[in-house]
């Protein structure tokens, strides 16, 4: 897992409807695909994701192998107030990434 | 298949003819289990979200492109009508891909702080097939959307 890369709105009023993008490097490795050993390759991906405003969570997603690798997400808000997004991308094994993004309110 | 006499060393061709025929007796009964296997597994995947519950049609749209060139990323978007307030809105959206070798894709958990109920990702194929798009709402009823994909070039390793 590298750095995500995250779009915003350029800002948003109390109300709107916002689009949220996301996108994280990632295999996503199926777990089903055999490599030149003629082994089967062990699945790697990332199985859950998470995004959460001002500390309530608005959107979670529980990733399968049947998504691509560099799992893209978008998804929707209606922005209560000012306030902060933490984004959440969990990998099997437990290890996670979490970005900030701030969201500007007018 | 081809009666020879005692003794007789096997020619190439019956050689070949018996291999052909033992190829065929065999491989036709495990396609057909292997085409069952998979249909219990995208249904029992289905009826572990709905239950006993009828699923209606309507209100939830599942877009995919007609004909995927590239099966290892098909671009998708699930979307329900709703108003998305606390006493009604969308809980879930799951994603199945029948002839996939896992055929659940994605579950995706909405709340009323979602404003609208649409997501957008993109999902692997492994071959031509049904994919389903199953709602799940706040007053527990459920919406399903099913689309034929045709793929060009598989996902899913290989």
């Amino acid at each position: 897992m590298t750095k995500p890369r995250i779009k915003l709105p350029e800002s948003a009023k109390v109300g709107e409807v916002i689009e949220i993008k996301t996108l994280i490097s990632h295999v996503m490795e199926t777990g089903q695909r055999r490599g030149t050993d003629g082994n089967l390759v062990p699945r790697s991906i990332i199985n859950n994701f998470t995004a959460k405003y001002a500390g309530a969570e608005v959107f979670k997603a529980e990733l399968h192998p049947g998504i691509s690798a560099n799992p893209y997400l978008s998804f929707f808000m209606k922005v209560p107030g000012p306030g902060e997004f933490e984004f959440s991308w969990t990998e099997d094994g437990g290890k996670q990434i979490t970005e900030k993004a701030k969201l500007n309110v007018v | 298949m081809l009666s020879r006499m005692p003794g007789d060393q096997p020619s190439r061709r019956t050689f070949t003819l018996g291999v052909a025929a033992a190829v065929t007796a065999f491989a036709v009964p495990a396609t057909a289990a292997l085409a069952q296997d998979q249909v219990q597994a995208w249904e029992l995947a289905v009826r572990k979200i709905v239950g006993e519950a009828k699923p209606s049609e309507g209100k939830f749209a599942l877009e995919l492109p007609e004909i995927a060139e590239n099966g290892n990323t098909v671009p998708f978007t699930v979307s329900v009508e709703s108003p998305m307030t606390e006493k009604d809105h969308v809980k879930a959206i799951h994603v199945i891909a029948t002839a996939n070798p896992q055929p659940g894709v994605a579950t995706f958990r909405l709340t009323p702080l979602s404003g609208k109920a649409a997501v957008s990702s993109r999902l692997r194929l492994a071959r031509t097939q049904d994919v389903i798009g199953i709602a799940e709402l706040s007053d527990g009823r459920f919406l399903m959307a099913k689309r034929p994909v045709k793929v060009t070039i598989g996902g899913c390793g290989g």
